[in-house]
């Protein structure tokens, strides 16, 4: 801001922008509705536009006229707050980043800085440069208040999104008669291994399951930790009566896993879901063939 | 050795599981935009996710300070676990596979130094630990770094 903070504004001045901002309402409101700002977030009428220009404008009209320029908290923008979080989040959706949108912001004080010289006969006057300093101050606030609205937003967001991943179960899935597999997805801590061997465990139990097979390909880091729950797991299963095998390791997880010591000589591990599939139909005397296509007519 | 360059990308806090996470995914992201082939992405993470893990479970969190290096035409990275815990009161017996005071494996620290082209410990009691680990986007065996 080109204007320092502890510039004080008198508080004549900040009435005088309070009243000036109601008074001009339409024709800066006019302005602003073509301001990038108002006019990417509105997109279905001008009039929409203009309606919340002029809802901003009340709101720093009566922020102002408490003399209360630099107050973020102030009560005056209690009515615009929602507004302002949606505006800010539309423009965040389009993929402008919070400079950006703080950048927009600033750029409507433009067209009503120079609304307000016009108001003076000499624009070069004390009082003149009071006003303007009041409005500087004001719009600054503004901006700070539209930043402090979208973090809001965005704290609610990482929020729900967490709430959304804590939802994400790791179901059990029946692939033949006897036999279920854990797909795992994601990172695998205390919290989440604990869910993973409590289904599993249910699952057994339900599906009378001499075979599960616990899949990591979606498992993008296998430390020591993650192979101990792997390990416990395994060892829970085995309890149960059921024999467990570990698919989709991956190349580059082998050769960490080696290069870490952990050792996994006890666990029947296979490269692929398909591959650890085969190898337990195998184990139960199942054989799969290639039968005549369906639909196929016999000559 | 020689280092001619070196850029601090960032510094992350380790203070909960979450943070770990994110450690992982920066640290992943980081090696792959340095050039680092998908072996040696998984190896550092691990190693990362590891001792990041040490810097939460025995030193109470702290942070990890990443840092680029660039020596002629190879690319590396620098990461650097620092806590303020009570410190390691036995190195090499930390450093030994299978000891563990945490209840885990065992492999944290031994399996990491395995991981990675160079892993030294700064350690004083009361005081706190830094971890630091050197890798290159190169298998080309490289001099130790000097302590």
């Amino acid at each position: 801001m080109q204007v320092p903070e502890q510039d004080t504004v008198p508080e004549s001045a900040a009435r005088w922008v309070g009243e000036f901002l109601r008074r001009r309402q339409e024709q800066i409101a006019q302005r602003w509705a073509d301001a990038e700002l108002f006019r990417t977030v509105f997109t279905v009428s001008r009039d929409e536009a203009v309606e919340a220009c002029k809802a901003v404008l009340d709101a720093l009209s009566a922020v102002a006229a408490h003399g209360a320029l630099e107050n973020v908290a102030a009560p005056g923008f209690g009515p615009v707050r929602d507004q302002l979080g949606r505006m800010a989040g539309s423009r965040s959706r389009a993929g402008a980043g919070p400079a950006r949108v703080a950048d927009e912001v600033a750029a409507l004080r433009g067209p009503a800085t120079a609304l307000l010289r016009g108001e003076f006969e000499d624009p070069s006057s004390e009082q003149a440069h009071e006003c303007v300093l009041a409005l500087t101050v004001l719009m600054g606030t503004l901006r700070l208040v539209v930043m402090e609205t979208a973090l809001g937003e965005g704290e609610q967001l990482i929020e729900r999104q967490r709430q959304q991943l804590l939802e994400v179960a790791t179901p059990v899935i029946n692939l033949w008669h006897g036999i279920v597999a854990v797909p795992l997805i994601g990172t695998l801590d205390s919290a989440r291994s604990q869910v993973v061997m409590e289904n599993l465990l249910d699952a057994i139990v339900t599906q009378q399951a001499r075979y599960a097979i616990l899949d990591i390909t979606g498992v993008p880091t296998v430390d020591s930790l993650v192979a101990q729950h792997l390990m416990k797991t395994v060892a829970a299963a085995r309890l149960m009566g059921a024999e467990c095998i570990v698919s989709g390791i991956r190349p580059a997880i082998a050769q960490t896993i080696v290069h870490l010591g952990i050792d996994l000589g006890t666990i029947p591990t296979r490269n692929s879901l398909a591959d650890a599939l085969a190898h337990v139909l195998r184990q139960q005397g199942i054989a799969v063939s290639a039968g005549a296509p369906v639909g196929a007519v016999p000559r | 050795m020689r280092v001619s360059h070196h850029t601090v990308r960032a510094c992350l806090p380790i203070g909960s599981d979450s943070d770990l996470a994110w450690v992982r995914q920066h640290v992943r992201r980081v090696a792959a935009e340095s050039g680092f082939g998908l072996v040696q992405q998984t190896k550092l993470v691990t190693a990362a996710s590891e001792l990041a893990r040490n810097t939460l479970i025995h030193g109470g969190g702290g942070h990890v300070e990443v840092t680029a290096l660039e020596d002629g035409s190879a690319h590396g990275l620098r990461l650097s676990f620092v806590d303020t815990g009570p410190g390691i009161r036995d190195l090499d017996q930390a450093m030994t596979d299978g000891y563990t005071t945490g209840g885990g494996l065992g492999l944290g620290l031994s399996g990491a130094r395995r991981l990675v082209h160079d892993l030294t410990v700064d350690t004083r009691p009361g005081q706190g630990t830094t971890v630091t680990i050197v890798v290159w986007a190169t298998d080309m065996p490289r001099p130790r770094a000097e302590p």
